[in-house]
């Protein structure tokens, strides 16, 4: 009865496939077969009307190097991300701080802090352009309590970027916060008691103990953070539209006008491989520290 | 213990001063949506509340449909998400084949590349394939996750082997174990999960504006930015008001299911 | 009685034109339209469409409602290249050159019979047509078209000691008058300001209203060729630098499009530069009394026109593009034109509409609505090239580049110049 079919062990060597089937699928049609076809459309012009797409080798590389835009935009992309990020984690391990502390109203600052977390970034920039609008939007108005006069936020080269950086710092901070109150709680209250009695400071606590255990979340915050900076890109459409004069144009947006405003998908291609190069270099940074995670572990 | 107590009441002052400059916009928000537009930009306690700017907004553009738009997309992600993770987080969880460990790696890829980072060549499909402005245009490039394949695979590699051989020997097949002992086992991650999956579709914003151009198809987000991008310029209160009915039921959910969330996006925070 | 009269005019009206008759068979148009579905535009577009039908029988129209302008042109271009065009669309001027470079659409002299056709196209505002024409052909027939005005605040006016009924004149008059009307508290801060052009978003459509006085045409009528760096074009420049720069009149850096109007509701601003299509707006939202005038002139008069054509695509079958033609003819007729142009604020495309009962009953209860017509003389064709929205973006980033100090006016526009013929070098 019981043969050892060679029929069944196929089924069974099938079995694991046949449940990646649908992802495997999905990934490969809108993930793995895309990042090549980026590759081999990058090395083509954008067809036209009755013109069809030819090669044109580095024709759109380039282009690329040649467009004072591309360059602004990886600048400001490098500016909002050194910007945003270290003020975002600090706020964040501040935040978790205060919240895993004992303190009046915790459950109330939590919320406080994580709200905008949970709203969509195109609503929270409508909420923000209000503010930043000249004269009587909430921050000039603040302004003006203190004998400031009108400032043109959104509308100068110097405050356009930082501005919108700002908008990211709050709506990101309470999202990163959730890490370290996460990783906060996983430490034992032991070794600070242990600590504490052998009469070392707070501030002595937090650098020997708490902030060395925090170390391989602000890792993954990190990388996290940097991916984010280059991938959120929502609220530049509402605030800027990438202006005053590119100030606030970043990768993303660039890609996003280049290819879909423009139409210019062989150009925008190539632009697609410039953000494929920095995300896979985060995730190689990524890989590799948790490799050695692993390792001292 | 005097010093103490100083610097405790300093750092109780400075979480508030962060909680206030962190919940000031929104509170703002609110007072201008609920006022009629003359105090827009005036601060008077006694001003009078109204409903009327939500009832411009809700008016004045295709809400209902935006919602409904929203609702089936994000459904559809999460649905679809919930069952095809479960199928390969089990196959790599508790399956030894030839090129597991590279098909894994490929997998993780797309935790860093989106479908929207690719969407020149994404938007190229969906035209092939007639997808172009539907919510399956929409939803089909993220009707699996990477992270939700890692997470659940985590997950199932704890469930302790005898459970899985008790069930067999009790006459279940491969779906049978996957159903009546994995997924129970990893009912909170579901939870965590999913909250997390709905805020972010509900939230996305980019791609959906990209493939779509039309009011059936439009998720609330494009319909938004839509709204507020008028030619004859803006009316505040009418916009907030906008604003806040797109947020509002994440919002609500969110105020009511605070310790569920909160402990969601720890166990299952990243996108 | 009068359907049956009106049916004999419409029908006399496209003989004489010379459009060939529909054939008997049903002809359907698919017609995409740029309005958001259901809002009070639908239904007027609906009754017209379906008077359209009661006077031609034999052509069904299917008006599909596409949303803003972006997004019926990412529809259009998507349905061209899915092989499922429309027969007929509404898109904005502007988008002329990209539908011909995409080989999308087809030119009205050749749906008309020669001799009707030149009466036809030039019936229509010259302004108008500007952007419609190119290489001899003419690929679009205007229809909701708008200008820019200046709107002012009298009761500012009178504060500030001018004459409330009389709007600036010339460009040294608006620098003058927009002095007075800036108003500054004790610490010097100001509370007023006395002009505002807005320059977010699209400013070269703005910047139009100052080159086109100063005697500059930004770009030829092929659309291969654009004049950003001439003389007159820096000088036009430099004058809106100065306002916020060195007269301290307009407010420094970029001014928001969309909340020009609110400025000026909240009197900000005393006298703002904006499209006829905020006509309404103003209307119900400023608590004082407001005038509507004409751009200042500088050599003379000028400003652009704005707005939407009609186009018909290559892909329709030959009756479907005749009967296309012919429905793009009755939507336009004069009476048709200020029909609508009464119930959107849109302008009215041709001189013939303005002297219609209809449309003088109404400029006599709304004289405000006559600038724009008075203006239409003056105005040219907003800027349109090959690869439009790249070359009008290099001017944009310019202008912005100078209105928020980091670059000269002259340095701007050569700058602008490069960059745009670098990319109209494909097209020569």
């Amino acid at each position: 009865m019981s043969i050892p079919s060679p029929n069944r062990s196929l089924a069974a060597r099938a079995e694991p496939w046949l449940l990646l089937l649908p992802s495997i699928a999905l990934f490969a049609t809108f993930t793995h077969i895309p990042i090549v076809r980026t590759a081999i459309d990058s090395f083509h012009s954008t067809p036209k009307g009755a013109r069809p797409s030819r090669f044109v080798g580095l024709a759109n590389y380039e282009d690329m190097a040649a467009d004072p835009i591309f360059w602004k935009a990886l600048i400001n992309n490098l500016v909002y991300a050194i910007g945003t990020i270290p003020l975002s984690i600090g706020l964040a391990l501040a935040m978790a701080l205060f919240v895993n502390g004992r303190i009046a109203g915790r459950g109330l600052l939590r919320m406080a802090y994580f709200t905008p977390t949970v709203l969509p970034m195109i609503a929270v920039a409508n909420i923000w352009l209000f503010f930043y609008t000249p004269h009587y939007g909430l921050l000039d108005q603040i302004a003006g309590l203190f004998g400031f006069g009108a400032t043109n936020w959104l509308g100068s080269q110097a405050t356009a970027l930082p501005a919108i950086m700002v908008v990211t710092v709050w709506k990101e901070a309470g999202f990163f916060m959730i890490f370290y109150l996460a990783a906060l709680q996983t430490i034992s209250p032991d070794l600070k008691e242990a600590a504490a009695i052998e009469g070392a400071s707070d501030l002595t606590v937090f650098r020997r103990i708490t902030w060395p255990l925090l170390m391989p979340v602000t890792l993954f915050i990190l990388v996290n953070a940097v991916i984010n900076a280059f991938r959120m890109v929502d609220h530049i459409f509402i605030l800027t539209g990438g202006g005053p004069d590119n100030a606030t144009n970043v990768l993303l947006f660039h890609l996003y006008q280049v290819g879909f405003k423009f139409w210019d998908q062989g150009y925008a291609t190539a632009l697609t491989i410039v953000l494929l190069a920095i995300l896979s270099l985060m995730a190689l940074v990524q890989f590799v520290a948790a490799g050695r995670r692993v390792h001292y572990q | 213990m005097h010093r103490h107590a100083v610097r405790d009441r300093l750092a109780s002052a400075g979480a508030w001063a962060l909680g206030l400059a962190w919940l000031a916009p929104l509170l703002y928000a609110a007072w201008t949506a609920f006022h009629s537009a003359e105090y827009a930009t005036r601060f008077d306690l006694l001003a009078p509340m109204t409903l009327e700017n939500f009832a411009r907004a809700w008016a004045a553009a295709p809400f209902p449909r935006y919602f409904l738009n929203t609702v089936l997309i994000v459904a559809l992600i999460v649905g679809a998400q919930c069952i095809l993770c479960t199928l390969a987080a089990y196959a790599f969880a508790r399956y030894r084949f030839r090129g597991r460990d590279l098909v894994f790696g490929l997998v993780l890829l797309q935790l860093m590349i989106t479908p929207d980072i690719l969407a020149v060549v994404n938007y190229r499909t969906m035209r092939l394939i007639g997808a172009v402005d539907t919510i399956w245009g929409i939803a089909l490039p993220y009707l699996t996750s990477a992270f939700g394949i890692f997470l659940l695979r985590q997950t199932f590699l704890t469930v302790p082997k005898e459970l899985d051989e008790a069930a067999r020997i009790e006459g279940c097949g491969s779906l049978g174990v996957l159903w009546r002992v994995y997924v129970p086992a990893a009912r909170p991650i579901y939870l965590a999960y999913g909250l997390v999956q709905v805020s972010y579709h509900w939230n996305n914003f980019l791609w959906p504006l990209i493939i779509t151009n039309s009011v059936e198809t439009r998720p609330l987000t494009v319909g938004l930015s839509v709204f507020s991008s008028v030619d004859q310029g803006i009316d505040w209160s009418v916009i907030t008001a906008a604003t806040l009915i797109t947020s509002g039921p994440l919002l609500i959910a969110f105020l009511i299911f605070q310790r569920q969330f909160v402990q969601s996006f720890m166990r299952a925070g990243i996108r | 009685m009068r359907m049956s009269r009106r049916t004999t005019l419409a029908a006399t009206a496209a003989l004489l034109l010379g459009f060939a008759g529909p054939a008997a068979a049903d002809t359907t148009l698919t017609f995409y339209y740029p309005v958001a579905v259901g809002g009070p535009v639908t239904k007027i577009v609906d009754g017209m469409v379906a008077d359209f039908e009661k006077d031609n029988p034999g052509i069904k129209i299917k008006a599909v409602y596409s949303g803003s302008y972006q997004d019926t042109i990412a529809k259009i271009l998507t349905a061209v290249k899915g092989g499922d065009a429309p027969s007929v669309a509404v898109a904005l001027s502007t988008d002329m050159f990209t539908l011909i470079d995409e080989d999308a659409i087809v030119p009205f002299d050749d749906l008309v019979a020669k001799d009707k056709a030149a009466t036809w196209f030039k019936s229509f505002y010259p302004g108008f047509m500007a952007n419609s024409q190119t290489g001899g052909k003419t690929w679009g027939i205007p229809f909701q078209r708008s200008t820019i005005v200046l709107y002012w605040n009298k009761e500012a006016f009178k504060e500030a000691g001018l004459d409330p009924e009389k709007a600036p004149q010339s460009w040294d008059e608006m620098r003058a008058m927009a002095a007075k009307l800036t108003k500054r508290d004790a610490a010097g801060a100001v509370t007023q300001w006395g002009v505002s052009i807005p320059s977010s978003g699209f400013p070269y459509w703005l910047f139009q209203g100052l080159t086109t006085p100063n005697g500059a045409i930004l770009a030829n009528d092929a659309g291969t060729q654009v004049a950003y760096d001439k003389p007159e074009v820096v000088e036009a420049l430099q004058y809106w630098m100065d306002l916020a720069q060195k007269d301290k009149v307009h407010p420094p850096g970029i001014v928001e499009w969309g909340t020009t109007p609110k400025d000026f509701f909240e009197k900000k601003v005393a006298m703002m530069w904006t499209t006829t299509g905020n006509l309404t707006n103003v209307r119900a939202n400023a608590k004082f009394d407001f005038g509507v005038a004409m751009l200042p002139a500088k050599k003379k008069r000028g400003s652009p026109t704005g707005g939407g054509n009609f186009y018909v695509f290559k892909a329709a079958s030959a009756e479907q593009q005749k009967a296309a033609a012919l429905f793009a003819d009755w939507m336009t007729k004069p009476e048709r034109a200020a029909q609508w142009s009464i119930a959107t604020g849109y302008v009215a495309v041709s001189p013939a509409a303005f002297e219609t009962k209809a449309m003088k009953d109404y400029l006599a209860g709304f004289p405000a609505a006559g600038v724009a017509r008075d203006q239409l003389e003056h105005a040219v064709a907003e800027l349109s090239t090959h690869d439009n929205q790249r070359v009008a973006k290099a001017l944009n980033d310019n202008l912005q580049a100078a209105l928020t100090g980091t670059k000269t006016a002259a340095q701007a526009m050569k700058d602008a110049q490069a960059e745009a013929d670098r990319i109209l070098k494909a097209y020569k």
